[in-house]
Order: structure tokens, then sequence, then C-alpha cells
């Protein structure tokens, strides 16, 4: 799964690396505030652990062997953040200093296996384990699963890396310039692998790791994993539903299109243009139980309906012509206003407390 | 030898391979060369720049024109070529023919060759594309190998401080170099002391219970291991603030060196375009 340099066009690979780069930075943020001196040890150790375990020739059933990755437990004891840069750390050594995975495609590589199979990792374990003792034996099951899909969906994202390649980067003559095989022969042929082998391996990894934390050192599973008080969020943990409600107002944002498909005028906000507009006033008679429009608008909504010009009328500023980008814009304005005068509130209400 | 000593030994050659080639690195870093005579920020930025041009050069010839580069400075270097045919160049190419080979076949395009009854079809593109593939992964490779075997990793660390990456992943990178040596070693006595009390063959799924095991007893020790250098820092004063020691000065064959890396890489692009 460690992609060499060559495979990947170099568009793929910065965008990979923007992307890599945005998941260490909300990791090296979110360790930054756990202490310095604590973390920073840890994460290192860990790393140089999922180094080793990385090459640890593991029997597999059907008589082959594979490695694991290491992800899963990291992401089971560090949590999402501290297993980030762990595994970031652990692929960086082995590309600058073993040329195990390209200089180029590092980006690529951090991302699909430290940023995604963390997340995964992570996730997967808590849905499964939640609830559930620390001896249980479903934290086992939960941690083998979690692993299971941690590299398979890893691999899948470089199997889509690899297949986009010959779609978008080819020669006049149709010759692909990078990884030649497009993505209907390069999923089944990464995935076959993944699927059968090392997924497994990691699999059997995590779930014998998680076991014999739970006779040998339960510490670990009671103090770290499963509780969302990870050693990463522990100091942390306040700012976590701050961090669920930005990614809230972040989905609501983008869902802010779903308003084109709604038909017709919404009842009661009609404008003085309605009521000369014959379609417009069927709508409203029928949305209104048969009830009709008046023939005019009534004098009062004439007279105040011309007060306030709208910057963004009916959400779409007048130089935006698409729809669902004038309603991305109106939301992110709308957003920003908000937070902007949420920011002085708070800036007044420090200043006030400041003053003796 | 059963099975699970056969499996033992694969690991511990594995480890001692790692540490074999550290030690390698640092003697070939330690030696008089061009790459080990210039500056080690201009040694990242300019193998950098080389390997950026392969991945953008779209045409052959220049791909194969930069791998004789990369070849005449791992000669400069006196980098052993024959180390680099049978532990870079050979396993490149191995595990890029296999990817690459069926490229032959299935990339769509004009028809070079037809064989098995005219079943199997190579086409020009195909040809086009592996070839293009392989020299890309073998120049990539053997510019990042040279480049690893020419450049001690504190200096490397040291350059990447030139890139703006945080004092914290920089400190990160070098404690992960240093213990991944001490939890080889560990982890290979652990290993060894096995083999030296296995007798017979083990069911698969002992194996796994047992490699598992190791994995656990070594994640134990490396978690008391990270307590114990934890307080050390402590001890030692550490707050949190990294330092480090910036003692890189620029010459004039430095520059010199950049230069004549930044002018190779943007001609390959150009002709390479």
């Amino acid at each position: 799964m460690h992609i060499p340099d060559g495979y990947l066009s170099p568009s793929t690979c910065g965008t990979l690396y923007a992307a890599a780069l945005a998941g260490w930075y909300g990791a090296l943020k979110s360790s930054k505030r756990v202490l310095l001196s604590r973390i920073i040890p840890l994460i290192s150790v860990f790393a140089a652990f999922s180094f080793v375990v990385m090459m640890f020739n593991l029997p597999l059933p059907g008589g082959t062997t594979g490695h694991a990755l290491g992800v899963t437990i990291a992401a089971i004891v560090l949590g999402p953040s501290g297993a980030v840069l762990a595994l970031s750390i652990a692929l960086a050594i082995q590309a600058l200093f073993f040329g195990d995975g390209g200089i180029s495609t590092l980006g690529a590589n951090c991302f699909n296996m430290a940023v995604l199979g963390s997340l995964v990792a992570y996730f997967s374990y808590r849905t499964i384990a939640a609830g559930s003792a620390f001896s249980s034996r479903r934290r086992v099951v939960a941690a083998g699963i979690a692993g299971y899909l941690a590299v398979n969906v890893a691999a899948l994202a470089a199997a889509v890396e690899f297949g986009l390649q010959p779609m978008l980067f080819h020669d006049a003559n149709g010759t692909p310039l990078y990884a030649p095989y497009p993505l209907h022969i390069a999923i089944p042929a990464m995935m076959t692998g993944h699927l059968a082998v090392a997924g497994v391996a990691e699999a059997v990894i995590a779930a014998g790791l998680v076991a014999y934390l739970q006779v040998a050192d339960p510490g670990l599973l009671n103090n770290m994993a499963g509780t969302g008080r990870n050693i990463t969020s522990a100091v942390a943990g306040s700012s976590r539903s701050l961090e669920r409600l930005w990614i809230t107002v972040a989905l609501l944002m983008l869902l802010t299109p779903l308003g084109i498909l709604a038909a017709g005028k919404a009842w009661g906000e009609w404008s003085p243009a309605v009521f000369a507009d014959d379609s417009a006033r069927a709508q409203v008679t029928s949305a209104s139980q048969g009830q009709a429009l008046p023939p005019a608008p009534p004098q009062g909504l004439r007279r105040l309906s011309t007060l306030w010009t709208a910057p963004f009328p009916d959400y779409a500023p007048r130089f935006v012509k698409s729809s669902p980008f004038g309603y991305l814009l109106s939301a992110t304005f709308g957003v920003g206003v908000v937070l902007l005068l949420s920011q002085l509130v708070q800036l007044w209400v420090r200043r006030r407390r400041e003053t003796p | 030898m059963s099975q699970v000593r056969g499996l033992v030994t694969t690991t511990v050659l594995g480890f001692t391979r790692v540490l074999s080639r550290a030690l390698i690195s640092e003697r070939v870093a330690r030696q008089p060369g061009l790459l080990q005579s210039l500056d080690p920020r201009v040694r990242l930025v300019g193998v950098l720049s080389l390997v950026l041009a392969v991945t953008l050069s779209r045409k052959l010839a220049t791909v194969i024109a930069l791998f004789f580069v990369a070849l005449l400075m791992a000669i400069a270097s006196r980098v052993s070529l024959a180390a680099l045919a049978t532990r870079v160049w050979l396993i490149a190419l191995g595990f890029t023919g296999v990817i690459a080979l069926p490229a032959l076949f299935l990339t769509p395009g004009d028809a070079a060759a037809v064989s098995g009854g005219g079943t199997l079809v190579i086409t020009k593109q195909g040809i086009a594309a592996a070839s293009l593939l392989v020299a890309r992964v073998e120049t990539a490779v053997t510019l990042t190998t040279v480049l690893i075997l020419c450049t001690p990793w504190t200096h490397v660390l040291k350059a990447l401080r030139a890139f703006r990456l945080p004092q914290e992943a920089i400190m990160m990178l070098a404690m992960t170099h240093r213990y991944i040596f001490l939890l080889i070693e560990t982890a290979g006595q652990m290993f060894e002391s096995r083999q030296s009390r296995s007798i017979g063959e083990l069911p698969g799924y002992e194996q796994r219970r047992i490699t598992a095991r190791m994995a656990g007893v070594l994640l134990s020790k490396s978690i008391s291991l990270s307590n114990e250098v934890f307080l050390a820092m402590q001890s030692r004063g550490f707050r949190g603030e990294v330092q480090l020691l910036a003692e890189f000065h620029m010459r004039a064959w430095d520059y010199l060196g950049l230069l004549a890396f930044l002018s190779t890489g943007a001609l390959a692009v150009w002709v390479g375009r």
C-alpha cells in the first residue's frame, strides 16, 4: 500500500499532500492542547512501535503470511489525533530513511493510511465496542473488525487514486502517463490482496493486542480507549462538542442549495410583484384553500417593502449566476456575520470583566 | 526447520536487514563525495526537485536522461552501484514490473504485436505506458536512495527545518528514529528467545497468538519507555519548547550545486513536457 514515486501525477500528489496537511494540522493542534512534553515521547515511541510491528511476519489462515500496519492499536490507545501523527511519522521515516514509499507520494500514503486509516479504525472500534465492559470479548471483536475496515478503506483509497490516473493523465495517443489501470481494473486488483491478506493481518494483530491488553495492561484500554477520553482528548474533551457543532454547521451550509428544489413561494412571504403575476396568484390561492389574494397589494405592504433592499435578494447576489452557488455564498456570509457579531460581543464582555 | 522457526527467522532477518541498511547509510554518508560536500538543505531541495522533474516529465527519453544523472550522482558520491543494483533496481524492477506487465495487454490502442492466436494483443500505448512507469519508478527510487545514503539522518532533520516543518514534528521524527532501533533490538531478542524455546511445529492459531502476544509485550514496553523518556525530559527541564541547533552555512559551492540541481530539473521538465 506504500505508493512509490512515479505512480501518481504531481497534481494528485499535491492534492493529497493538501488533504494530509489538513489531517496533520488538526492532529497537531489537538495534541498541543495536551502537555507537549508528555505527548511527544508517547507519539514518538508509538510511531517506532508501529514501524517495528509492520515488520512482523504474521502467519495467516491458508498458509500465507502478512504484515500489519499498527494503525488500529494506535487509534485505540492514542485516539485519532495521536494515531494520525504516529503513523505519519512512521511513514515519513520509512520514506525518508529507508526509501519505502515515495517522497512525492508521502502525502498520499499518509492520507490513505494515517488519516483515513486512523479515523476508520477509531470510529468503527468505538461504535462496535460502545457500552461494553473493558474486559468484554466484544472489544476484541471490535478491534479486529476496525483493523480489517481501516486497512481496506486505506487500500480502496489508494486503488481509486491509481484508477483515476489513466482517466485524467494521458497523452494525445491515449498512453497513460502514470499508473496505467482504470478504476475497473485497479480496484479489484488492489482489493483482492487486501481483503484476503493485509486486512486479515491487521485484524489479527489488533484483536490479539486488545486481548493481550485486557489481561496484561487493562489500564491502557480503561484510561484511553472506548470512552473518548483518550490521551490526546483527555484535556481537550470539552472542545469535542464544539467541534461537532462546527461539523454540523458546515454540513448544513453545504445542504442549503436544497431550498432550490422547493416549488413556489413560501406561504405569507409574498412580495408586491406576486399580486400582479397570474400564475403566482393561482399558486397562493391554491395554497390558501381557495381564498384569493386582493387585486392589488395592501398599501402598507407596498410602502414598507421598499424600506430596505437586501444585498442578497432571494439568497442569490446579483453578480452570481448559479443559484446553488448563491445559496452557498449566502450561507457562508450569514455564518460569517454571526461569528463576527459573537466575537465582538465576547470581546466586549471580556473587556468589561477586565475593567476594575 | 519448523514453520514457526521459519517465520521467526524471516522476521529476525528483516530486523537485521534494516539495521545493516542504517549502518551502511551512516558509513556512506561519512565518505567524501559530491553530494556529501553540499549543504544538506541543498541536497534535499535539489534531489526533491529532480524527483518532481521525473514525475512531471511526459517523455521516456527525458526520464532515462534523469536516470543517468542519478547514476552519475551516485558514482560521484561514491555509492556502490552493485549495492544499488541488488538492493534498489532489482527490487523496484520486480515490484513495478509485475504491476506494469499486464499494461502491455490491457491498455487500449494500436496493436504492436499479436500472440496466442490473436487472443493477446500488445499495444503500442501499452508498451509506452509500462516503460514510462518502470523508468519513472527506477529513477525516482535511485535519486531518493542516493540522497538517503549520502545524508545522515540528523542532517535530514535539520534540513527539514528549512521547509518550516513544526519543531514538534522534527523532534518526534528524531525520537522515533532513535527508538526504532531500540525496539528492533528488543523485538529481535524476543523473537530469538522464542525461537530457542520452540520444538516442533505449532498450529497456525498458536503462531498467531504468539505473534500477537509478542506485539503486546512490545507495546507495553513501548508505553513504559515513553513514560521513562517523559520523566527524563521533565528532569532535564523540558517544558514543551523545542530547541534545535542550526549550524548550516551556505557557501558558493552550495549555491552552485543548488543552481545545477534546479536548472537540470527545469530543463528536464521543459524538454519532457
